[in-house]
């Protein structure tokens, strides 16, 4: 194999594996085709690592079914009959079938749907800004993966942060500066081959090599929950109750690092009793600026003005309270009592006493006082957590109350803490939370349309996205106007991302026209009028800044006529917009990392590149030093400038201000009839090494590993209702069933059910009603849209209602 | 009886995550079709006393295995040992490796049929 054998070096970033990448691989060529895959043993991110998913690439790449020519639909909607077409003839179609409905309906009237996977954000947005359209949607309800989470913290603290496996460190873990945590929690994570946040999931196992404890939270006996010092088996969807409860322990027993909370929270600042407001500077002066905030000092035994501009205390020398109840005049003369923070923060967290807590998480007192403990005394210690934080409508105070845990304990931005992370050299592709991005909308103007940016805070100040579920009903109710078209790509929702799967092939099938942008046909592509063959990762040119190190993706191998989702974007967004102002995909790179000092072409030779020492997206401790604000004063990017306790941007969106925990909506004690009918706890989404959500299917290395789809049941459970492992089940709830095949195993606590997700069958027909066999066993028919938090964020993904009985001999027979 | 080669695969199956690299790393190489490998990935979960339980994944050799002799005669790591998540695999001479075994539980020494 050494002959005639080119070795191109290149990053992951999905299609292929599927995951937001960041392996360095090394792919042999020869005669133009990948013969093999291996990683990288030079790179940092994975040291020579590599997942199944990724070394299974070249059944992926040359797959007979691989789509690799643009199609035209000729027959009814979904009725699998195609026609292919060029480049120039799909382009020329898009571009008129798409102009049409944006003359006469408005550029809004095309959705732009995208799903979690490949490159996509920075491209799809590429594409509909230049189209004209603000309505570019992740299609999970509540949007729940990982952008909540990236909202809430920056509600809290003004950055994002990840845990600190030495990321930042070339040299890694031998690196003086870094520190291996003492503890890590692990917070609704799993291992296989998932690698979430941008964090290799194996670096925790290079931890606990390295001496790292591990507090494991999950219903589920995972990997980490078998070898963890404590385990918390909660209930799904109970996280907020049990941080309240952690930070319940650690407040009263004294173990939170008392100076972070004064110097960089807001706790000393004052809260109105009469309104339950932060008290501001234009409470108590009639030109106070409503900006400003206001603390007790104790040694003038006054109020004090916090100017949060110049993040500092109008007068010096100020000690301000941290604790107690005091008196202040406002302007117009009224006496009106006011609290600090930290006493408004301490009254809502001993609202949750461990013995409140355990009933409500189904957690032991003791193992909860444990984990606490343990967390709080540890030093560093970090927190990593997963989906199912998002995967909840309390996503928002659940996720305030999980980061006042790493700020108290003073864990923020330290070695082996939870670091703050940025893109790489502050080089954005598209506006994310907390970053403005290259490619932007024209005008605010045209972002007015955006469907549920007025009625959702988080939607016009981080998410600059669509609201799927209003989404979803305006294609139904054209209220206040008409959806008409849509551009899906990296996106399933009628296998993977879609809840209540059957509404959204109703919901397809209405629309005008449909392009699906795919690398095979899936059940979703089938109801397109175009299809048009994406690129894996080994078949493109492309730039990864999230969050360290700053790498290219450079391309290996074609594979027929496909093309990467940027050049398809690229094309197309030259068509629709005059002013489009880049030459070619390089220049558009060039400008997306500029911050860097780095061309495409200079980032191509060096590979990766880490931002040194004192660039604002290099840890640590850069609230001190000033690096995390545009003005180069220490503290954060928040309103006061101070971690936020009691958060401001809430109170301006009419929301709790505190961290607090609130029942889902359909759990055994939120709906005790139900629960009756449906006597089990329904949770899915568990991770698979073998697949990206619904994904890989049809790649043989992968399928034998997890053949079928499977539902997990406790043996004890699994004998009262009669079902012996490996028996065909439906699992049904108010809204339908699906058939799995039950795995019956003692990781599954005895209340709770784990169903896979994503599933259908690429060996299945794929025309209607068939859609490769995806209503048989696709588990999102048991969840509802439309049942996200009151900032329009989460989803009740995690924790439903079923019941199970075994699938009769002639219903079993499809796929037994 | 048939010799062993002298050389054997350490596993610490106290980090192996079930992540199945191995697994398709060894097809991959070696171009196994899918149902066939140098190594497959077992799930145990063992049941112990109160009601607690310990999830183990094992990665087995099968008779596939042949030490990766192509890749070690070039002085590179075997593909499973290269690739594994967990780091969790060494190979090595039995000697070297069975005294490895004595520094810490939860280890097996396999000698494949190579
Ligand atoms: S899933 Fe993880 S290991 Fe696999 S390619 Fe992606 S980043 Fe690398
Ligand atoms: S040593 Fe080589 S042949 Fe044996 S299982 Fe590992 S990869 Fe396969
Ligand atoms: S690659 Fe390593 S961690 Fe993964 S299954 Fe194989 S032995 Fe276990």
């Amino acid at each position: 194999m050494t002959e005639n054998l080119e070795v191109v070096r290149t990053t992951t970033w999905s299609a292929g594996p599927g995951c937001h990448g960041g392996c360095g691989v090394l792919a042999y060529i020869k005669d133009g085709k990948l013969v093999k895959i291996e990683g990288d043993p030079e790179h940092p991110w994975n040291q020579g690592r590599l997942c199944a998913r990724c070394l299974a690439m070249t059944q992926y790449v040359t797959h007979t079914e691989r789509l690799t020519h643009p199609l035209k639909r000729i027959g009814q909607r979904g009725e699998g009959k195609w026609q292919q077409i060029s480049w120039d003839e799909a382009f020329d179609l898009i571009e008129k079938k798409l102009g049409k409905i944006r003359d006469e309906f408005g550029p809004e009237s095309v959705i732009f749907s995208m799903g979690t996977g490949r490159d996509i954000g920075p491209w799809i947005c590429l594409l509909a800004y230049a189209y004209g359209s603000p309505n570019v949607m992740f299609a999970l309800s509540g949007i729940a993966c990982y952008s909540p989470r990236i909202a809430a913290v920056d509600t809290v603290q003004g950055d994002y942060c990840v845990l600190d496996a030495s990321q930042w460190l070339p040299a890694r873990y031998e690196d003086p500066r870094y520190k291996v945590p003492e503890c890590i929690i692990v917070w609704g994570y799993n291992i296989p081959a998932s690698c979430p946040d941008n964090v290799f999931g194996h670096w925790i196992i290079d931890l606990m090599k390295r001496g790292t404890k591990i507090i494991a939270i999950d219903p589920r006996l995972t990997w980490f929950a078998s070898r963890a010092e404590v385990w918390l088996r909660l209930r799904p969807g109970t996280d907020g109750a049990l941080a309240m409860g952690f930070l319940n322990v650690i407040i009263n027993e004294g173990l939170y690092d008392r100076e972070f909370v004064e110097k960089w929270t807001n706790s000393s600042h004052l809260v109105r009793s009469d309104t339950g407001k932060l008290l501001r500077e234009s409470d108590l002066a009639k030109d106070g600026s409503p900006d400003n905030f206001v603390a007790w000092d104790t040694k003038r035994g006054a109020p004090v003005v916090w100017d949060s501009s110049n993040v500092e205390y109008r007068l010096s020398d100020v000690q301000p309270a941290l604790e107690g109840s005091y008196e202040v005049n406002l302007f117009d003369g009224t006496r009106i009592p006011v609290k600090t923070v930290w006493s408004v923060f301490c009254e809502e967290v001993n609202r949750y006493p461990v013995e409140r807590v355990s009933e409500i998480t189904w957690v032991p007192k003791d193992d909860i006082i444990k984990a606490a403990r343990l967390y709080a005394r540890s030093k560093p210690a970090s927190i990593h957590w997963g989906v199912p934080i998002d995967m909840t409508p309390a996503i928002t105070p659940t996720v305030q109350a999980i980061a006042a845990l790493w700020c108290i304990t003073g864990n923020l931005d330290v070695p082996g803490g939870n670091v703050i992370s940025r893109f790489a050299f502050d080089a954005v592709a598209y506006a994310l939370p907390g970053a403005k991005g290259v490619i932007k909308l024209k005008s605010k103007e045209a972002d007015k349309k955006r469907i549920g940016a007025s009625r959702y805070g988080p939607l016009n100040r981080f998410i600059w996205r669509a609201h799927t579920d209003l989404a979803l009903e305006q294609i139904f109710t054209e209220e206040p106007y008409p959806i008409k078209g849509m551009w899906i790509q990296t996106c399933n929702p009628v296998a993977g991302i879609g809840l209540d799967p059957k509404k959204w092939v109703e919901a397809i099938k209405k629309l005008d026209f449909v392009v699906a942008v795919d690398l095979f046909m899936t059940p979703t592509t089938q109801l397109a009028d175009v299809v048009l063959p994406a690129a894996t990762f080994l078949e493109k040119d492309g730039i990864r800044s999230w969050w360290v190190p700053l790498q290219s993706i450079n391309k290996a191998i074609s594979v027929g006529e496909c093309k990467p989702d940027v050049e398809i974007n690229f094309e197309l967004a030259k068509r629709f917009d005059p002013d489009f102002r880049w030459k070619d995909i390089h220049e558009l790179f060039d400008e997306i990392i500029k911050p860097s000092g780095m061309t495409f072409k200079e980032l191509q030779e060096k590979g990766w590149a880490f931002p040194p020492e004192g660039h604002p997206s290099a840890p640590y401790h850069r609230f001190e030093k000033g690096l995390l604000r545009p003005d180069r004063k220490p503290g954060f990017q928040t309103p006061s400038g101070k971690v936020e306790l009691y958060s401001s941007i809430r109170e301006e969106w009419g929301l709790e201000p505190v961290a607090h925990y609130e029942e889902p909506p359909f759990t055994p004690i939120s709906q005790p009839e139900l629960y009756k009918k449906y006597p089990l706890i329904l949770s899915t989404g568990r991770r698979s090494p073998a697949y990206f959500h619904s994904e890989h299917r049809n790649i043989p290395w992968l399928r034998e590993i997890e053949p079928d789809p499977l539902v997990e049941i406790h043996p004890d459970t699994a004998e009262s209702l009669h079902i012996g492992d490996g028996e065909w089940v439906w699992v049904e709830n108010w809204m339908g069933r699906c058939k799995l095949k039950a795995k019956v195993t003692p990781i599954v606590p005895r209340w709770m059910v784990m169903a896979t997700h994503g599933w259908w069958f690429p060996e299945k027909p794929a025309q209607e009603p068939h859609l490769f066999g995806v209503m048989e066993s696709n588990v999102n028919q048991l969840i509802p849209m439309g049942f996200t938090g009151k900032d329009g964020l989460g989803a009740p993904i995690k924790h439903l209602l079923c019941r199970l009985y075994k699938v009769s001999g002639s219903e079993g027979t499809e796929n037994a | 009886m048939p010799k062993s080669s002298g050389y054997g695969l350490l596993i610490d199956y106290e980090y192996c995550t079930g992540c199945y690299s191995c697994q398709v790393a060894c097809a991959q190489e070696y171009r196994w079709p899918a149902g066939m490998s140098g190594i497959r990935v077992i799930e145990v979960v063992e049941r112990l006393p109160k009601d607690r339980e310990y999830l183990v994944y094992l990665p087995f050799p099968t008779e596939l295995c042949i030490l990766c002799a192509p890749r070690t005669k070039k002085g590179l790591e075997p593909s499973c040992v290269k690739h594994c998540m967990a780091a969790c695999i060494k190979y090595g001479k039995i000697e070297d490796l069975a005294k490895e075994m004595g520094k810490k539980p939860r280890m097996v020494l396999w000698s494949p049929r190579a």
